[in-house]
């Protein structure tokens, strides 16, 4: 089974984040691999050692695009048990937005389909930094690939794939035949930690880089050039500060909705 | 011609107020159609009348609800086509999204999510990296694809109702090759409050309620509020996922916002600050909810959340 496995290099949301340059995209530095995409990588795992592991000639690939940091999203996978690593890095990439992505992501995958099909592509449910969940679906559209997106349990058997999928009102059980694109939520498995053999490991596992020559993807296509949004400003949010702060004395519940009441909040 | 076309996907007897926002906002930006799937019941067609629709698309296949999204989106580029709209909009759902996705691919559209607001030019306002950046952004595209957050805007009725046109479109074949089907269905249990993402009262618990949500409740139906919850309840098991609050959960922007119990990490900030106003009550004075609450109580949610209760239900009589 062949799966490749998206990861994004994306700005730790444990600090504070920052737009920055002429395109207002996101500052790339201090920079982890997406806590949404670990859910994807584990899943990956899951399925390829119930399948023999790599020795049975299982592959999961890390797939990353991005600036040259980004390989770390790629490094970190294989430390946690990736096989092997892909990452697609060109200077006119800077600067696009889900289309473009979608664009390279899927023209890379076509790359990586050449020698032996791909059988799955996982994503997590969204980016923690664009947070638009844009790029899983834009991918399936152009690969032509059946989706099954926010799936919360997955079961492959048979080239057949079964993944439920909770909605707000209802929960539902949706099929496909392979190949398909399911992206996963925080809910379907605990990603696993690189362990000493993984992280020793990690360092023979082979790393592809990949520019836009390639996969056959002109430069106007991508980046900026090739965008079909553009995000014309962007200002900082005064930070909240803190109102009213007081200490129960028997009396704080009155107070709260004297408050509620004044806010006219009621 | 119509400028813009609004997705509204199976509301059953009546409209929601989030599609109510979205006719409103389309109405601003020109002639407005309505791109409908589903059982279309007579008070919804009066009411997408009121809300100024001079055409209602409806979908030559019956079987969209069978695969996920893709199919629709199929439709709705079709709808697209036949109205001539220049902007597309849809609610900002998980469906809705994905919706949104795969039609810009389809009409080489740019989609522009979590919008908040949309100009008359069609420049769309957001905010982004958990509510700590508002930005606008413009699609560049002959066609805009917008997916709008809730209680975005108040929705307001056309100064003349309209009787629309109904136009069958014809749905691609092919539409439901390579779409994933959906082979069975359960309906989660509805609680009878409002949902969590179009609230505009929440009151949310986190580890502080120690796997009682009695309090959190009875003070959201005081309030006639939503329940929510951090990442730390619904991993604990008290509550389930469906209610968490956050970077991986909803993101809610309430006009009120009560936090109980919770400590407030980045996590958890993420998916409510842009709350209108923000009450923390948490025993802890070091909890970083303080540094952003509008109001915070340093206390024992077990005393202060039931006083206020109470409070309430004798002030409304």
């Amino acid at each position: 089974m062949k799966i490749v496995v998206l990861v994004k290099h994306v700005p730790d949301a444990q600090f504070d984040r920052h737009i920055t340059g002429a395109n207002n995209t996101t500052d790339r530095d201090e920079s982890i691999l997406s806590e949404l995409d670990e859910y994807a990588l584990e899943a990956a795992l899951q399925l390829i050692e119930a399948r023999g592991g790599s020795k049975a000639g299982n592959q999961v690939i890390a797939l990353s695009m991005g600036p040259s940091g980004a390989v770390n999203a790629v490094k970190k996978s294989l430390q946690i048990g990736a096989t092997e690593g892909v990452h697609l890095s060109d200077d006119a990439l800077a600067g696009s937005d889900a289309a473009a992505t979608s664009l390279a992501l899927a023209a890379v995958i076509r790359h990586l389909g050449t020698d032996a099909p791909v059988d799955l592509v996982l994503t997590g449910m969204a980016s923690t930094d664009g947070e638009t969940s844009l790029v899983p679906a834009q991918l399936a559209e152009r690969l032509s690939l059946p989706q099954l997106t926010f799936s919360s349990s997955l079961d492959v058997t048979g080239g057949k794939v079964v993944a439920r999928r909770d909605g707000d009102t209802h929960s539902d059980t949706v099929e496909a035949s392979l190949p398909a694109l399911v992206s996963v939520t925080d809910q379907i498995n605990e990603p696993r930690y690189p362990n000493f053999k993984g992280i020793l490991g990690a360092k023979k596992k082979k790393i592809t880089t990949l520019s836009l020559a390639d996969i056959g993807v002109g430069a106007s296509e991508v980046g900026a050039a090739g965008s079909l949004t553009v995000v014309e400003s962007a200002q900082a949010r005064p930070p909240r500060t803190a109102g009213t702060i007081i200490t129960d004395e028997g009396d704080a519940g009155i107070k709260l909705v004297e408050f509620l009441a004044a806010q006219k909040l009621l | 011609m119509t400028q813009a076309l609004v997705f509204i996907d199976n509301p059953g007897p009546a409209l929601k107020k989030s599609s109510l926002e979205l006719l409103t906002i389309a109405r601003s930006l020109g002639d407005t159609a309505v791109a409908f799937n589903g059982e279309l019941h007579d008070d919804v067609a009066a009411a997408l009348g009121a809300y100024g629709a001079t055409t209602i698309y409806r979908p030559s296949a019956a079987d969209l609800d069978d695969y996920l999204v893709a199919p629709k989106a199929a439709y709705l580029a079709a709808a697209v086509v036949a109205s001539g709209a220049g902007t597309v909009l849809l609610e900002n759902s998980a469906d809705g999204k994905e919706i949104a996705a795969r039609l810009g691919i389809k009409l080489n559209a740019g989609v522009i999510t979590d919008v908040v607001g949309v100009d008359a030019d069609g420049t769309a306002h957001k905010s982004v990296l958990a509510g700590s950046y508002n930005t606008t952004a413009k699609a560049k595209s002959a066609v805009a694809v917008l997916s709008v957050k809730p209680n975005s805007i108040d929705p307001e009725a056309a100064p003349a109702a309209v009787t629309p046109e109904t136009v069958t479109v014809e749905v691609p074949a092919g539409a439901t090759a390579n779409a994933a089907r959906i082979t069975a269905r359960s309906a989660k249990p509805a609680s009878g409050r409002p949902d969590l993402g179009e609230a505009r009262v929440v009151v949310s618990g986190g580890r502080g309620v120690d796997g009682n949500f009695g309090p959190i409740e009875e003070l959201a139906d005081a309030l006639g509020g939503a329940v929510g919850a951090s990442r730390a309840a619904t991993d604990a098991g008290w509550i389930s996922h469906d209610f968490q609050v956050g970077q991986t959960g909803k993101t809610v922007s309430p006009q009120l916002y009560v936090s109980v119990g919770i400590s407030g990490a980045i996590q958890q900030k993420a998916g409510m600050q842009t709350s209108k106003v923000i009450v923390a009550i948490n025993k802890d004075a070091e909890s970083p909810i303080f540094e952003i609450a509008d109001f915070g109580i340093i206390g024992d949610l077990f005393k202060v959340v039931p006083q206020a209760t109470e409070e309430i239900k004798k002030r409304k009589g």
